[in-house]
C-alpha cells in the first residue's frame, strides 16, 4: 500500500531505507545464509577444515535421543508456561474488568512484572523455591510433608522454571485481555443480562467468543516467548539441569554451539528453530487475514 | 442495565486482592530479604518482618557486583537500541509509504521477512558476523582468490585479511538488536492512517519531503514514539543471551548478566540478602519506565496486534 500523493525524489527514498536494509542484511540475511551453509557442513572446533555433508547434520539431529528429549521438554515447558500465564492473565483481567473502583490502581499493581527481565524473574523464583532457604518450599514441607528439591529433581526444576517464566507473562496477557474486553460493546452484555443470562453464562457465551482473536494472538506470542525469550530463566536457574531435565531447544543451541563447539549441529538446530518460527508467523498472518475478511 | 450482584462483586475484589498478592509475592519477599542481615536471611524459615539492613545490603550488592559500571552499560545499550530502532524504522517506513520507486516492493519484502525472527534463533552466525563485520567481504575476497591474484601482480606472497570486531563494544551490544521489522511495521501502519490532505497541503506550500517529515509527520507521531520508547527500552534493558555472548570483559557486560555473580552458589555463605538487593537495583529502571509511562506502555503493547 502507498499514499495517493507521494513525493518524487530520485535519491532520497533509497537513502532513507538504506540504514534499515544495511542492518537487516548484515544481521539477518548474511547470518541466516551462513547458518544454512554451516548446517550442511561438518567442521572441527578450530575451523581448520570443513566438509560438505548434505543433510547429515539434520538426519543425525533427528536420530539423536538427546535432541528428541529436548524437543519433548520444550513442548511441555511451552505448553505449561502458556497455559499458566494465559489462564491466570484471563482470570485476573476478568476480575479487573468487573471492578468499578480503583481501576487505575489495580492496573498499576498488575502490569509492572512485565518490566522484570526473565533472568531476574528466575533469580526471584529460585529464592522463593530454594530447597533449603525458600519460604514456599519450607511451607510446603511443613504443612503437606511435600519433598521438594528443584536442584536435584528434574520434575521440580521444571515446575520452577515454568513458574518463573509464566509469572512475568501474566502482566502481558492481562494488558491484552483487558484491552480486548473493553472493546466488547456493552450493549451485548446488557442485552444478554436482560435475557436472564448469569454473569458466568455471559462470560462463556459473549466474552470468550468475542475475545478469541485476542486469545489466539496472545497464545502465539506466549509460545514464542516460552520458546525463545526464556533463555535467561534457564541459564540463571538450572543451566539445563538437573540431568538435562530443563534443557530446552534454545539452551541446547547455545550449549552445543558455544560450549561444545559442535558448529554443524548447532547451525542445524538454529535452522530448525527458524523454520518453526516462520511457520508460526505464516499461520498467524493467515489467521489474521481470515479474521479481517470475516468482519469486513 | 446489568443486574446487581453484591456477593459476586465482593468475590471480585477478594480475588483481585489475592491475584495482586500472588503477582507481587516474589518482589515483596525479595524486598524483605534485602532488609535482613545474613544471620536472619539464612535462618529457616526466614523471618517475614523487614530488618534494618536495607542500605547496607544495597551498598554491598553495588560494590560486589560492580553495578555502577554495569548499570551504565545497560543504560547505554537500552537507550542505543531504543533510539537506533526508532530512527531506522521511522525513516524506513517514511520511505516505503511516501515515495514511489522501483526498489520499493523489494525493500518492503526484504524487511518484513524478518518480522518475527528473534536473535535467539540465529545466535552463532550473528556472533560470527559481530566478531568480524568484514566477514562477508572476506568470503568474497577468498572466493575470488584475490590473494593469489594480488600476489601474482606484486610478485610475492600477499595475505589480506579484513577484520573489524564488535566484540566487547557498545556497537556490538546495540547494532544486531537494532535490526527489527516490528517498529517499521508499526510506523508503516500509522503513516497509512495519516490523512492524504496533510501531504498534499505540504506539497502545495512547497515543502520538501524532509520538511514534511520534520514539521508534520514527526509531531503527529509523538504518542507512537513514546509508546515504542517504553517497549524498546524494557526490551533492551532485559536482553540476556546477546550480551552474554558478545561480552567477555566484566567491565563491558550489562547489569542483568552481572547479577549472576551475586547468586550464592552451593559452597558460599548464603548471601541471599545481597543477591535480592542487587536484583532490586537492576530491575528498578525498567519498572519505573513502565509505571511512569503507563499509558504509552499499554498503547505500545496492544497496538501491534491491530
Amino acid at each position: 500500500m502507498i499514499k495517493r500523493s507521494v513525493f518524487t525524489n530520485r535519491k532520497l527514498p533509497y537513502l532513507l531505507i538504506l540504514p534499515q536494509i544495511l542492518v537487516t542484511a548484515t544481521f539477518f540475511y548474511w547470518p541466516a545464509a551462513q547458518g544454512l551453509f554451516q548446517s550442511l557442513m561438518i567442521s572441527d572446533p578450530f575451523g581448520l577444515y570443513n566438509t560438505f555433508v548434505w543433510f547429515d547434520n539434520f538426519i543425525a539431529l533427528f536420530k539423536d535421543p538427546l535432541y528428541l528429549k529436548s524437543v519433548a521438554i520444550t513442548l511441555t515447558f511451552s505448553a505449561c508456561t502458556a497455559f499458566v500465564s494465559i489462564s491466570m492473565g484471563l482470570f485476573i483481567a476478568t476480575m479487573a474488568n468487573r471492578a468499578l473502583r480503583f481501576k487505575a490502581l489495580i492496573r498499576t499493581m498488575l502490569i509492572w512484572p512485565y518490566a522484570v527481565a526473565p533472568a531476574i524473574s528466575g533469580i526471584l523464583w529460585l529464592f522463593l523455591l530454594h530447597p533449603s532457604y525458600g519460604v514456599v518450599s519450607i511451607a510446603f514441607k511443613r504443612w503437606f510433608g511435600l519433598e521438594w528439591n528443584p536442584v536435584l529433581v528434574g520434575r521440580d526444576a521444571m515446575i520452577m522454571v515454568i513458574l518463573a517464566s509464566a509469572w512475568k507473562q501474566v502482566s502481558y496477557n492481562f494488558v491484552f485481555f483487558v484491552a480486548g474486553m473493553q472493546a466488547i460493546p456493552h450493549s451485548l452484555i446488557e442485552a444478554a443480562s436482560m435475557d436472564g443470562a448469569s454473569p458466568f453464562r455471559r462470560f462463556w457465551a459473549i466474552t470468550v467468543p468475542l475475545l478469541s482473536p485476542t486469545l489466539f494472538f496472545v497464545t502465539v506470542m506466549n509460545i514464542i516467548y516460552a520458546f525463545f525469550e526464556t533463555f535467561g530463566v534457564i541459564h540463571t536457574v538450572t543451566q539445563g539441569g538437573p540431568g538435562g531435565a530443563t534443557n530446552v531447544l534454545v539452551y541446547k543451541v547455545y550449549q552445543d554451539g558455544f560450549i561444545g563447539l559442535n558448529l554443524g549441529s548447532s547451525a542445524a538446530q538454529s535452522i530448525v528453530l527458524m523454520s518453526l518460527i516462520i511457520l508460526i508467523t505464516v499461520l498467524q498472518f493467515k489467521y489474521v487475514e481470515r479474521k479481517v475478511q470475516y468482519t469486513g | 442495565m446489568v443486574e446487581k450482584t453484591p456477593i459476586l462483586d465482593a468475590f471480585t475484589y477478594i480475588f483481585l486482592m489475592v491475584g495482586i498478592i500472588i503477582v507481587g509475592s516474589p518482589i515483596i519477599y525479595a524486598i524483605i530479604a534485602a532488609t535482613l542481615p545474613i544471620e536472619d536471611v539464612s535462618r529457616v524459615p526466614m523471618p517475614l518482618i523487614p530488618g534494618d539492613q536495607f542500605w547496607v545490603n544495597m551498598s554491598a550488592a553495588w560494590d560486589k557486583g560492580d553495578l555502577g559500571t554495569q548499570l551504565f552499560n545497560s543504560f547505554i545499550m537500552a537507550s542505543g537500541i531504543t533510539i537506533g530502532k526508532i530512527t531506522v524504522s521511522m525513516l524506513g517506513a517514511f520511505s516505503i509509504v511516501y515515495f514511489d520507486y522501483r526498489f520499493r516492493t523489494v525493500a518492503f519484502v526484504t524487511v518484513f521477512c524478518t518480522l518475527m525472527l528473534p536473535v535467539e534463533v540465529r545466535i552463532l552466525p550473528t556472533y560470527e558476523m559481530a566478531a568480524n563485520l568484514f566477514g562477508p567481504l572476506q568470503s568474497v575476497w577468498d572466493l575470488l582468490h584475490l590473494n593469489s591474484v594480488l600476489g601474482w601482480f606484486a610478485n610475492h606472497e600477499v595475505d589480506v585479511s579484513l577484520n573489524f570486531s564488535l566484540l566487547d563494544s557498545y556497537g556490538g551490544l546495540i547494532f544486531p538488536l537494532v535490526a527489527s521489522a516490528t517498529c517499521t511495521f508499526l510506523f508503516r501502519q500509522f503513516f497509512l492512517t495519516v490523512p492524504e490532505e496533510l501531504c498534499e497541503a505540504a506539497k502545495m506550500d512547497g515543502a520538501s519531503a524532509m520538511t514534511f517529515f520534520r514539521k508534520i509527520l514527526l509531531p503527529i507521531s509523538k504518542t507512537n514514539i513514546a509508546a515504542l520508547v517504553v517497549i524498546e527500552f524494557v526490551y533492551g534493558w532485559n536482553q540476556y543471551l546477546w550480551p552474554l555472548l558478545i561480552t567477555t570483559n566484566p567491565k563491558m557486560t550489562t547489569a542483568v548478566i552481572g547479577l549472576q555473580n551475586l547468586i550464592p552458589q552451593a559452597d558460599d555463605l548464603p548471601f541471599w540478602n545481597v543477591a535480592m538487593a542487587g536484583a532490586l537495583i537492576v530491575m528498578a529502571p525498567p519498572i519505573l519506565v513502565v509505571l511512569l509511562m503507563q499509558r504509552w506502555f499499554v498503547k505500545g503493547l496492544v497496538d501491534p496486534e491491530k
